[in-house]
């Protein structure tokens, strides 16, 4: 996961310019957003690979799975300020906040620092009245990337670490479908940024650190706690984890932005977060409200000990619009996902 | 952006100098085009949608208040997903006080227009449908208002609807009329939401014509305070295609009107006709459920001064053959499974003046091989208070059809 954005990082570090300008704060805040990416100057060279100062890497133990596509993570704070530690939702970041996230994928997952082509930079910028979502769409030649607030659709290939080629219909979301995923209460907030998702190593050029402390060292973050006592998300991908942790985790990051009490999903009942522990609330034995034929001819959500009975199961499985879940971001399945909460359900005892 | 051929033109619209239309014509890249008017508008437009086939291949979205989106008229503006390759329905609006009109939609893959969370939320004028006929695999609600208030449904057209052709859930303040619903599953649904008008339909050619449910485990629930009444609700003889798994799969074909587990719902004045299994029928919610605070009794419900014509001569429910039999070869077109008992349920109050009714006498939500049938011209007396008629923001009871 963090592989790419720290080979990014570090090719950032023997390239950057130490004089460059800084990031153009005024510009993040302007009313109208910019019409390409390179008037922000997050970025010190053109390609968007390179990122200025105060633009710091991340990476998250759990992402959302985004058709297999590479993320590289950044998060901008304003010159003298810090986000605030909080331990549920994500951190609370000053005005001028921008979270910083690439989709990129290298012609082959076998060597993953060559021939990469960045798809899109989508920016989440916190201004005073709340938080915005923006996305830039990278020209052919990766040399500028363009402001597309109605969403579009682009080609890629890939060959995966097994050597088989991929062909992805991947999706830039228009800035409503950003919000639906990002909706919090009807208002966009960060998603990834948790402290809980954000405690865990990330490989800086300067070496492997825990990101909570290395943000509080570096003066990003005030009153995170002793790491011992910080909430964590397992790493969803990591066997030496337990895999119910792993699961759970799995369907936080890939479900619960809208399967949860105050997200576009509040109407289903099924509720996905971390934070929900009812039985029912959390699909088990629960029967579908409003999933048409997304319910497969299936009965509940999770039957426990019975992944092909699950219907949450069913649509991790399907690439079909109307039946796929989630419904926006991915075009296809993600295998080792499906695995994952499969193995997780069979796991689940049945109730007595 | 600037070349996407969106004209403006200023327009005075009373209450809003400001106010303008967004003119959008059909022909290529009208994903981009159409969803860039949606982003573009500003509270008191109205963004037009010039005659002809507009072809998406994802699903738009509305995110401002006060914008009404309008068509040439349903068959001349005619959006189709059939291309579609994302997103759960054809068009989402999440904002407040919009109009939607005058356009069809046609082909959704997921659910044609879902309105979440929103206020004053009208869909006037349209059809949306699958040009396929009933099929399981069409989407699953034509329209879709969901944990909306003040909804106005009116001279909506849905056809082949695999769940619900016009659908309301977990809303408050719902008015449903001068609309068709013909060949979905259910034609229209009043479902865990309070204080709905449903009147001057046509429910025909479904399985079921019109269905007000109450079901657990969803954040609103206690359904309650529906009328029905002026509607036609003739010859649903659609035979169930919903997958599996949706409560709507369970409803008998040939099912005129059908409450279940749901409080003070009115049907009056309707003309129930040629429905097989039922003109009505009154059920507990029968599926386990892990939920305290859900009551699956319906309670409160009056039957009177409906039309009742030919119903109920191939009853098609679990049981409804050995019933018909045990009867003397027909059900009664008004069935009640008569269950009335329920931990922490108030009273269960019924006055069904319409017949003649078989109670079933139910001990319990389901268990119809315990049925102990009785048969009476009309059953129940209870003064049970019609709700008030629904009243909607005037702005929005003014919109014309």
């Amino acid at each position: 996961m963090k592989r790419l954005a720290a080979i990014l990082a570090a090719a950032a570090l023997l390239g950057a310019a130490p004089q460059a300008p800084p990031v153009a704060l005024d510009a993040l805040l302007a009313e109208t957003p910019a019409p390409t990416l390179d008037a922000y100057r997050l970025f010190t060279d053109a390609g968007g690979r390179s990122p200025n100062a105060r633009v710091t890497p991340y990476g998250l133990n759990t992402p959302l799975f985004s058709d297999y596509a590479e993320k590289v993570r950044f998060v901008f704070l304003p010159p003298g300020q810090a986000a605030a530690y909080t331990a549920a939702g994500a951190l609370d970041f000053p005005v001028g906040t921008t979270l910083v996230k690439t989709f990129a994928y290298p012609a082959d997952f076998r060597r993953p620092g060559e021939k990469v082509r960045l798809l899109e930079t989508r920016l989440l910028i916190r201004k005073a009245e709340g938080w915005t979502a923006l996305a830039y769409v990278w020209n052919e030649e990766q040399t500028l990337a363009r402001l597309k607030r109605a969403g579009t659709r682009l080609d890629v290939g890939f060959i995966d670490a097994a050597g088989r080629p991929w062909q992805v219909d991947y999706a830039v979301p228009n800035v409503n479908q950003c919000k639906e995923c990002h909706s919090v209460a009807g208002q966009i907030a960060p998603l990834g940024p948790k402290a809980r998702n954000l405690n865990g190593a990330f490989p800086y050029a300067s070496g492997p650190e825990n990101q909570l402390a290395h943000w509080t060292r570096a003066g990003m973050l005030t009153g995170a706690p002793a790491l011992a006592k910080a909430p964590r998300t397992a790493v969803w991908d990591d066997v030496a984890e337990p895999l119910a942790a792993r699961a759970e985790a799995y369907l936080d990051a890939n479900c619960a932005h809208c399967h949860n009490a105050r997200g576009m999903a509040s109407n289903s009942g099924l509720f996905l977060d971390v934070d929900e522990t009812r039985p029912a609330a959390r699909g088990i034995g629960k029967r579908p409200v409003a999933a048409g034929r997304g319910s497969g001819g299936l009965e509940v959500s999770i039957a426990p000990g019975d992944p092909a009975a699950s219907i949450l199961l069913h649509r991790m499985r399907s690439a079909e619009p109307g039946v796929m879940m989630p419904e926006l971001g991915r075009s296809l399945v993600h295998e080792e996902g499906v695995a994952l909460v499969a193995q997780y359900i069979a796991g689940l005892q049945p109730p007595h | 952006m600037r070349s996407l051929a969106i004209t403006l033109a200023a327009v005075l619209a009373a209450g809003s100098a400001q106010a303008k239309t967004l003119a959008v014509t059909p022909g290529a890249n009208a994903q981009e085009r159409v969803q860039t008017a949606l982003l573009d508008a500003k509270p008191g437009d109205v963004i037009e949608l010039g005659a002809g086939r507009y072809d998406f291949t994802d699903g738009l979205s509305l995110d401002v208040d006060g914008v009404t989106v309008k068509g040439a008229g349903p068959g001349q503006t005619i959006l189709s997903f059939a291309g579609q390759k994302g997103a759960g329905e054809g068009l989402l609006v999440t904002s407040d006080r919009v109009v939607m009109r005058d356009f069809s939609m046609q082909d959704t893959k997921g659910d044609g227009i879902k309105a979440k969370g929103s206020d004053q939320i009208s869909f006037v004028n349209l059809v949306v449908e699958w040009t396929g006929g009933p099929k399981e695999t069409n989407g699953a609600y034509g329209v879709y208002p969901v944990s909306s208030t003040n909804v106005l449904v009116d001279k909506v057209t849905v056809r082949g609807a695999s769940d619900a052709g016009i659908y309301v859930g977990q809303s408050r303040n719902i008015v449903v009329r001068n609309s068709t619903a013909e060949f979905n599953v259910a034609g229209i649904e009043i479902e865990n939401s309070m204080n709905a008008d449903v009147y001057d339909n046509v429910a025909t050619r479904n399985a079921g014509g019109i269905l007000v449910f109450d079901l657990p485990n969803l954040p609103q629930m206690g359904g309650h305070s529906t009328r029905i009444f002026r509607n036609r609700v003739v010859d649903n003889d659609t035979p169930n295609f919903a997958p599996k798994g949706n409560i709507v799969a369970n409803v008998p074909t040939g099912t005129g009107v059908m409450l279940m587990a749901n409080k003070n719902v009115h049907v009056f004045d309707n003309e129930i006709d040629g429905n097989a299994s039922a003109a009505v029928i009154l059920i507990a919610y029968s599926q386990t459920f892990d939920d305290k605070t859900y009551n699956p009794l319906p309670r409160d419900i009056v039957v009177r001064n409906n039309r009742l014509g030919r119903n109920a001569w191939a009853p098609a429910f679990p049981g409804g053959a050995v019933l018909a039999k045990a009867l003397g070869g027909t059900v009664p077109p008004v069935i009640w499974d008569g269950v009335v008992t329920w931990p922490g349920s108030e009273a269960v109050r019924v006055r069904l003046s319409d017949g003649p009714v078989v109670n079933l006498n139910l001990p319990k939500p389901g268990a119809m091989m315990e049925a102990n049938p009785q048969i009476s011209p009309t059953l129940g007396d209870a003064a049970i208070e019609e709700p008030k008629p629904v009243v909607l923001p005037a702005d929005q009871d003014k919109l014309i059809p």
